[in-house]
């Protein structure tokens, strides 16, 4: 009996085998040359160094292609690739060029396959790329502590004046909070939406974007009743969702960092004094929107230090990533996971709120819940400003 | 205020370190240099290029294909089958086939070519005034195509109608006048037709002949591999800088003579520049023609002359079209003079 349930799971498996034997070998009927190669060569990261220019390259198409001369800025270059000049389907190849390139300037490469297929890789302001020297490290590290770490300390150092608020007054922030964090769900979707596009096709950037907010979405949303099951709690404890909260910023900033350090590394924006601060305006928002759901409980000076760093710290992270290894595939990722995490705070703190006006039988969505939730979604906004190049 | 787990004076603890850090960055941008001012001043400093590779396209002495067609066109005439007819008239007959083939362009580069007998340019048709020309031309092709002659003969040998895939035409008329002509596909679209490689020199030697030489024969090129209207590569005789690494040998003092034309598609104009001498430049290869003394000529599309030059010193010769631009997309060479 056994053994037949097993075999009727296995027939439908072995006849796709034989179907796909088939084609394999007879073709399927449908076959029509491409009127042109189909050659996918991406060029991931442009590396400039003293010498000139390394290319991180990569083959997504469907068969094996030859690199066979490069042009930079309309003159034909001499050029080496690293290991061979011939990438397999999903190799990844490094292509050297020594070019006299000059500080500031625009500069454009074409990489040409034996067919004659072009890819084009630009240069909007060619500077050399930070080296990977401890002194580089520590300034990128920064960065990623003024744009992370500062504004969320700063944010939560306004626990104290919540405190004294009343509970209306508190649920108040906390539509502040989901008001914050709704434009952190979308700014982040939309990030690695940019990210993802930029990684290879094949790949489908946007597509991990999705599943990755998606899937962690639902993950924390089980995570959490399993949690409440186990403690046999009513609703999540304050402090739980500070951490998600936390967490879900920390990916968020992971991302400001990569993108900070990708375009600084491309010498596409160059991080001064106003972005910092803008940056620190903007971020400052994210400390309060962790501090709200404290104000009902009596946390400890380690939890706030906890929370700062896993929300602030992955700033330090992103900067290094984007400026020293980015892969665009992983930002997404990265990216796609922060929205999700936001949102299951947006979906918890929103449940709390409705559960605790409903018990006190009021609306959940009174004039100071919906000023708040607007006062949110305004001041970053405008703080956004700042930040925005 | 005693039953808080964190007071003010921890919160104020906790957060200097972030108003440290927000004053310190101020000082930040002036260490790292990341402001545009700090960068502008760095310029200067780092734009030292000296170990730099300034050189391109060197090192590579490999004769590939498209190497090996671009020489061989380049001494090669096609003086086609002669006998002579009853009246004492020279006929030359040529075979002429128009077939699809891929051309290496550069190093390592396919081009899905049009061409005439299997090369970009195609051969180059030598006679001499006053000779009756057949040429048996056959489209082996995937489209019409046609040969349309520059010169002086009757209007039905135009080259203007286009003659099918399969199909034959002969092409019959006396070789004059003389001096260098050009010969390409004149079927719509021309630009298509011309630029996929669709024609060549035609050489109409005069009855007495040129003073005996070293003679060249060099077409002027381009290619668009993506079809945009811009040539990524540029050429004499169809492989870019093939006498940059196999410069063309000449004995000094030797009179040199190059059959020169421009064929080149979507740019304007072409040019031939000689470095460290000077040469006389007979436009449309007529003597008669007011003739230049001069190290640079250039010529629009299906613009022709002949170029005479001597070597006085030994050494390598550069020669290159006097447009940065397509000298550095292939289109450079050297004379080497021993």
């Amino acid at each position: 009996m056994k053994v037949k349930w097993l075999i009727s799971g296995l027939i439908p498996l072995l006849l796709l085998v034989a179907v796909v034997a088939w084609v394999m070998i007879n073709g399927a009927g449908v076959e029509k040359d491409p009127a042109a190669p189909i050659e996918v060569l991406n060029i991931e990261r442009i590396k400039i160094t003293d010498n000139g220019f390394e290319l991180s390259i990569s083959n997504t198409g469907p068969e094996s292609i030859k690199l066979s001369q490069v042009i930079v800025d309309d003159s034909i270059w001499n050029f080496s690739v690293t290991p061979s000049e011939t990438l397999k389907r999903f190799e990844e190849g490094i292509v050297t060029i020594n070019y006299p390139w000059v500080q500031g300037d625009p500069h454009a490469i074409k990489l040409i396959t034996e067919n004659g297929i072009i890819t084009e890789g630009n240069i909007e302001a060619a500077s050399l790329t930070p080296e990977n020297s401890l002194s580089n490290f520590l300034n990128y590290g920064f960065i990623g502590f003024y744009v992370g770490v500062v504004p969320i300390t700063l944010g939560l150092l306004w626990y104290p004046f919540m405190k004294r608020f009343s509970r209306k007054w508190i649920n108040s922030i906390l539509s502040l909070t989901v008001g914050l964090l709704l434009f952190l769900f979308i700014g982040t979707l939309a990030d690695g939406f940019e990210i993802g596009a930029e990684a290879p096709t094949v790949l489908q950037g946007n597509m991990v974007v999705i599943l990755g907010a998606l899937l962690t979405f639902v993950f924390l949303i089980g995570f959490d009743q399993y949690q409440q099951k186990k403690q046999a709690k009513r609703a999540s404890s304050p402090f739980n969702i500070a951490l998600l909260m936390a967490v879900g910023i920390g990916l968020h900033n992971f991302g400001e960092g990569l993108a900070i350090g990708t375009s600084f590394s491309l010498g596409e924006a160059a991080l001064g004094t106003f972005l910092i601060i803008g940056f620190t305006l903007h971020n400052i928002t994210e400390g309060i929107g962790i501090a709200a759901p404290l104000l009902k409980i009596k946390p400890r000076i380690r939890d706030f230090v906890l929370l700062g760093i896993i929300a602030g710290a992955p700033a330090i992270l992103g900067t290094w990533f984007g400026g020293f290894i980015f892969s665009p595939i992983f930002g997404a990722l990265c990216l796609g996971i922060g929205a999700g995490a936001i949102l299951q705070v947006i979906y918890v703190i929103t449940k709390m709120l409705i559960d605790e006006h409903k018990k006190h039988l009021e609306p959940a969505v009174s004039w100071l819940n919906l000023s708040g939730f607007t006062i949110g979604l305004i001041i970053m906004y405008l703080t956004a400003f700042f930040v925005k190049y | 205020m005693s039953e808080r787990n964190v007071s003010r004076r921890d919160i104020l603890k906790m957060g200097s370190a972030g108003v440290i850090g927000l004053a310190g960055s101020y000082f930040l941008n002036s260490i790292t240099g990341l402001t545009p001012a700090a960068s502008a001043a760095t310029i200067g400093k780092k734009n030292n290029h000296h170990h730099m590779n300034h050189t391109n396209n060197s090192g590579d002495f490999s004769k590939s294909e498209g190497y090996l067609m671009a020489e061989k066109l380049l001494t090669t005439f096609d003086y086609g089958k002669v006998s002579t007819l009853p009246n004492g008239q020279t006929l030359r007959e040529y075979d002429v086939i128009a077939i699809d083939k891929e051309i290496e362009i550069a190093k390592g580069i396919k081009f899905p070519g049009w061409t005439y007998n299997g090369t970009i340019p195609g051969p180059t048709f030598r006679c001499t005034e006053g000779d009756l020309l057949r040429f048996h031309f056959i489209n082996g092709g995937s489209h019409p195509h046609s040969i349309h002659f520059h010169g002086i003969h009757p209007p039905e040998m135009d080259g203007l109608d286009p003659i099918y895939p399969g199909e034959k035409f002969t092409y019959e008329f006396e070789a004059k006048p003389y001096g260098l002509q050009i010969y390409h596909c004149h079927v719509l679209p021309l630009a298509r037709h011309i630029h996929k490689g669709l024609y060549g020199n035609f050489i109409i030697d005069p009855k007495k002949p040129r003073e005996p030489a070293l003679e060249l024969n060099m077409v002027m090129n381009g290619f668009d591999l993506d079809l945009d209207g811009e040539n990524e590569f540029y050429t004499v005789n169809g492989f870019a800088n093939a006498f940059m690494n196999h410069p063309i040998k000449i004995k000094k003092d030797q009179l040199v003579r190059i059959y020169l034309s421009n064929l080149t598609e979507f740019d304007l104009l072409n040019s031939f520049h000689l470095h460290a001498n000077y040469f006389t430049y007979y436009p449309t290869g007529r003597n008669d023609n007011p003739s230049q003394f001069t190290d640079t000529i250039m010529q629009c599309q299906g613009e022709r002359g002949i170029i005479e030059v001597t070597f006085p010193y030994k050494g390598k010769y550069m020669f290159h079209a006097h447009v940065s631009e397509f000298a550095e997309l292939g289109w450079m060479g050297f004379f080497e003079v021993e």
